[in-house]
């Protein structure tokens, strides 16, 4: 943001007043989501800052909402810390449950869509692939559809899964998918399959096609030129692929509050459950505990990426 | 081995070139489609069909049609005839057999639906009905005058066919008329309509100060050099990383009357005890939290277009004497079209089916369409309307994104 | 096709079943929650060596009725109110009760002659008689209101007001406000100009008014300031001023009090543990537990004399009831009969009001 040497002083006022613009932006971008980390930390159950908070008064910070976290639905949280009481946290602390919910149904989901998806875009980025876009566009529609539709939707699907084979169906239906983890994965894995593809045909798009012939040329056979060339080659795409994957498995709480049970309490739902009726600062523990796992897979996305393009020569590095 | 030479170029066993080559594009092709077929027919199934059957739902009419076989019956045999006495003996022994079903409840609320206050004329009737002895007009009217009423025989016409429109009817805030006719409601019940507005006026104006906040910052990033832009990209990926309840609590946290951004304008003097702003359970606290969790989506393809336009361009507009206003207006700014395009459709079409936020900060008057349509399913449970709204806010979406692959191209879609 | 059958079969197969038996219970949530785990779950779940879950909603009766007409149902027990007992059991979506089963008063009164009148149906079993009241902050009105038109007065009494997000009870409130007598207010409601009157009165505050869903929401709104009065159940205000400290003032007058029961959905999972958690919380030991944790009155007579103390050891529960005489001076019983036919109608408008 050098200035020319001709710029007028209104000019020189202007590219100020532009910084100042730009940092006021960036503070609204990043403030909020940093302004929950210390509050959470706060002694009082309130949502400003103490006085004691101010004066760095170390009374007037607390580990309390992070320990009622373990605590919060055990069965005996005020016994012994021994083993047994950590083994009472790990079957028993709704948190606890709720955060072992969420992983079982991210990581599920997050494999069905990432195998699905990757296969897939490795047929569309064929330029051979019949009515790509018409395709593309259905593949796509998970993402653009209001959450709200696709959970009513599969409200209903779920309730009687095989009515969508209409008059085949069986007389007395077939089970049905609601409130159970398959339902959940299925659904997730369908809202994750977007992010999956819109990054493994971005990488795919860099991926120089000759080296597939060069491959076959040296006798290996289909199968063999995927795993030994192409796969390693777009591997940084397939993995920031599936942590979208995951995100937003790991994010969802409509299509959960719909389709779920209290069985599936996954860590939004529960949070959301927390928000609307009393917000402690408890949510706030959480919280804080969830935007430091975002850095981190921000910071794995961003490595990735950086990886990606070196591999492909598209940037310095 | 001869070649005939009219038949042109062969391959080496001997086809002709043309068809060996179509045969291996034609192999390429269902090569190419195979790979994606898993996925599709996963898509399909698990996504494309059910929400075609919900929204199947909104023209099915059944709960009437199912339960009261013989009026139904009359109604088909007798069109635009007033109801005589076969009709109300055909009512009398429905209502009998449904109390006996227990359906009268389901019945009446079908009515109840097109005719507000009838339920319980269905579910009273009903509870005595197998005591009723002919004459049926007689004996149904001294049970309850409201059975010769002629818009209730009006709305259970329209109730007695398996499929309906009322429901899109009721959607667009038209109600059954005592003569049979669909029209404009009264405005104390006119909702849908104000409703549907307002979510494309709130979506506009969140799209707009997207734009307008999103513009400086990823200017910014595509002119900084790679290294701080970097840099400071990852805080605009940051909140776009971060769970959306999490972004959402943290706006409860700083809005709310007693929350930091009030208590802190209160301790600096600007505002008195008494005089804290309402910023949360309002349109304000949806407008604030939305933009600010759908701005990485305008920030990151007006970075992208920014990107690719040569600075070079404003310095030769410069040295032919613009100023650099005029340069910014005539030179930078339409090159950055395809960007805002891009970005403006995108956070508008995720803003219209917004859910999670405005049910949490946007009290009364900040809820859009798809809380109602959730109010719908999970509180009057009057699925049909719902399935109706979900159609017209998918039909509207739907519409976006199809400018929105005709303006971006769906491949382009960038995440990152 | 073929894919379409497999995976068909895949799915009648059942989800990752719970291995232990278990029960389900829907209630509301919060402080009325607690009171029913400590009360009613955890003897239970000891004596039968079975975990019972709790879920919470608004108002269970909204998911219930969607899970039965999805087919989906999940849950064993749900606590409703009573116009929607009735409602939902006409509709067919309950599993009737045999009054029979419950057992009778330790001096053995009878079951049916020992629970208030009305108090069990034919689905349904009451627990407890509850009360929509309105509660302020002392600290913000040292001279609080003490009349239900207070609540409506922004002038005398400014500031936000917390309501219920739903027709029911705010209506009755309304016209109490304006001057109709408790014995009369149905009648009134009964009529368009009634119902006019109702929604005139709450144009009044509308603009002032946060809208609550859940039944913890209004303790909380109270507390952080959001709101300077607002309607609650009695229960949840008693809990945050005797458990938490809070300087919460309830006033009594223009109460609005019901019962609220246990059904059992139909086609409930476990419908045969589910009656006998129903007979087990509904003696009369396990309703006078309940009253330990919070202010709601069971709905046995035989549970009254066995109320004592709170759970706290020192606060006297009989004042704090909504069934105690000094509350009842100008109170209004909930009609069910009213709201099982007004209910859909009256909420359509009431939303039709709230969105305009």
């Amino acid at each position: 943001m050098k200035l020319p040497v001709y710029a007028t002083p209104l000019e020189r006022a202007w590219a100020w007043a532009y910084r100042v613009i730009c940092v006021a932006i960036f503070t609204f971008l990043i403030a909020p989501i940093l302004i929950v980390i210390p509050l959470s930390f706060n002694a009082e159950p309130y949502f400003t800052f103490t006085e004691a908070m101010l004066t760095l008064d170390p009374a007037g910070y607390s580990m309390r909402w992070y320990d009622n976290l373990l605590t919060f639905g055990m069965q005996a949280p005020d016994a012994m810390r021994d083993r047994s009481w950590w083994a009472d946290v790990w079957n028993n602390a709704t948190w606890v449950r709720a955060a072992k919910n969420s992983l079982i149904v991210g990581f599920f989901a997050t494999i069905l869509a990432t195998v699905l998806g990757t296969v897939a875009a490795l047929g569309l980025a064929r330029s051979e692939m019949p009515y790509r876009k018409a395709v593309m566009a259905i593949l796509i529609s998970p993402m653009i559809v209001p959450i709200i539709i696709t959970a009513t939707g599969l409200f209903f699907f779920y309730s009687n899964p095989c009515s969508v084979m209409g008059p085949l169906a069986p007389q007395d239906g077939c089970g049905r998918l609601t409130s159970t983890y398959l339902g959940v994965v299925l659904a997730h894995a369908t809202l994750g399959i977007p992010f999956v593809i819109i990054t493994v045909t971005a990488t795919l798009m860099g991926f120089d096609r000759s080296l597939l012939r060069a491959s076959a040329s040296l006798g290996a056979g289909p199968v063999r030129t995927f795993f030994k060339v192409q796969l390693p080659l777009i591997t940084p795409g397939v993995v920031s692929g599936a942590l979208f994957a995951f995100v937003t498995s790991f994010d969802e709480v409509v299509v959960v509050l719909f389709i779920g049970s209290h069985e599936q309490q996954t860590i939004p739902r529960q949070m959301w459950n927390g928000i609307r009726e009393q917000i402690s600062p408890s949510i706030l523990a959480v919280a804080t505990i969830l935007v430091v796992v975002s850095i981190a897979l921000l910071a794995t996305v961003e490595l990735l990426r950086r990886r990606s393009e070196r591999l492909r020569g598209l940037s310095p590095g | 081995m001869q070649a005939a030479p009219q038949a042109g170029l062969t391959t080496n066993d001997g086809q002709p070139l043309k068809a060996a080559l179509a045969l291996a594009t034609a192999r390429a092709r269902r090569k190419a489609f195979l790979l994606v077929a898993p996925l599709l027919l996963f898509i399909v199934v698990t996504f494309i069909l059910p929400i075609g059957q919900m929204l199947s739902r909104s023209v099915s009419n059944t709960q009437f049609y199912d339960n009261m076989p013989a009026v139904v019956a009359w109604f088909e045999a007798n069109s635009g005839v007033a109801p005589d006495e076969a009709a109300f003996a055909a009512l009398a022994a429905d209502l009998a057999a449904a109390q006996a079903a227990r359906t009268a409840g389901a019945i009446g609320t079908r009515i109840n639906f097109d005719l507000p206050g009838t339920r319980s004329l269905f579910t009273s009737t009903a509870r005595g009905a197998a005591g009723l002895e002919a004459p049926f007009r007689e004996a149904l009217l001294a049970e309850n005058a409201d059975w010769g009423r002629a818009d209730l025989w009006a709305a259970m016409r329209s109730a007695a066919r398996p499929l309906t429109g009322a429901f899109y009817q009721a959607a667009v805030d038209r109600k059954l008329s005592a003569e049979g006719n669909y029209e404009a409601a009264p405005p104390d019940q006119a909702i849908y309509l104000k409703l549907f507005l307002r979510t494309f006026m709130l979506s506009a104006a969140i799209t707009l100060i997207c734009m307008i906040i999103g513009f400086p910052v990823a200017h910014l990033l595509a002119t900084l050099p790679l290294r701080q832009a970097n840099l400071l990209m990852i805080l605009v990926l940051l909140p776009f990383w971060t769970s959306l309840l999490v972004r959402t609590t943290a706006w409860i946290v700083l809005l709310q009357g007693q929350g930091v951004v009030n208590s802190t304008l209160v301790a600096l003097g600007v505002l008195t005890d008494d005089g804290r702003l309402a910023l949360i359970n309002n349109q304000t606290g949806t407008i604030i939290a939305m933009t600010h969790i759908l701005l990485p989506f305008m920030i990151l393809p007006l970075y992208s277009v920014m990107k690719t336009i040569p600075p070079s361009y404003a310095r030769a507009a410069r040295s032919l004497g613009a100023t650099s206003w005029t340069t910014f207006r005539r030179i930078y700014l339409p090159q950055c079209v395809p960007g805002i395009g891009a970005g403006g459709i995108l956070v508008f079409i995720l803003a219209v089916g917004y859910y999670i936020t405005p049910a949490l900060v946007g009290g009364a008057s900040g809820t859009l369409i798809s809380n109602q349509i959730a109010f719908h399913m999970q509180s009057s449970l009057n699925w049909s309307l719902a399935a109706a709204l979900a159609s017209m806010l998918l039909g509207s979406v739907l519409l976006l994104y199809w400018v929105y692959d005709r303006i971006v191209g769906i491949d382009n879609m960038k995440l990152g | 096709m073929k894919r379409l059958l497999i995976l068909s079969t895949a799915l009648c197969v059942p989800g990752l079943a719970a291995n232990a038996q278990s029960l389900t219970v829907m209630s509301w949530g919060g402080a009325y929650e607690t009171s029913q785990v400590e009360a009613y779950n955890k003897p239970f779940a000891a004596m039968k060596g079975i975990t019972v879950n709790m879920v919470a909603a608004d108002n269970p009766a909204t998911p219930i009725k969607a899970q039965v007409e999805a087919n989906n149902v999940t849950v064993d027990v749900a606590d409703v109110e009573y116009a929607d007992a009735i409602r939902l059991c006409d509709e067919g979506l309950l599993e009737p009760i045999d009054a029979a089963v419950l057992p009778p008063a330790p001096d053995g009164t009878p079951a049916a002659e020992d629970f208030l009148p009305g108090a069990v149906t034919e689905c349904a079993v009451s627990t407890i008689v509850f009360s929509t009241i309105y509660a302020y902050d002392t600290t913000k009105f040292p001279q609080g209101p003490a009349t239900m038109a207070d609540f409506f007065d922004l002038e005398k009494f400014p500031g936000k007001r917390g309501m219920r997000k739903g027709a029911k009870a705010n209506l009755e409130m309304a016209l109490m406000a304006d001057g109709v007598p408790a014995d009369q207010v149905y009648e009134v409601l009964a009529t368009q100009d009634g119902i006019d009157r109702a929604f005139a009165m709450l144009d009044k505050i509308k603009a002032e008014t946060i809208w609550w869903e859940a039944g913890a929401q209004p303790p909380q709104l109270l507390a952080d300031g959001e709101v300077a009065m607002t309607t609650a159940y009695n229960g949840r205000i008693f809990a945050a001023q005797v458990a938490e400290g809070k300087p919460f003032q309830i006033v009594w007058d223009g109460q609005v009090y019901e019962y609220d029961l246990f059904v059992i959905p139909k086609g409930a999972p476990n419908k045969d543990l589910a009656l006998e958690y129903i007979t087990f919380s509904t003696d009369t030991q396990r309703l006078a537990d309940q009253a330990k944790w919070i202010a709601y009155g069971p709905a046995r007579k035989s549970s009254g004399s066995l109320v004592g103390l709170y759970q706290d050891g020192k606060t006297e529960m009989g004042p704090h009831m909504p069934t105690s005489a000094e509350n009842l001076t100008n109170a209004l019983a909930s009609s069910y009969e009213f709201w099982v036919d007004r209910d859909t109608e009256l909420n359509e408008r009431f939303n039709a009001w709230l969105l305009r």
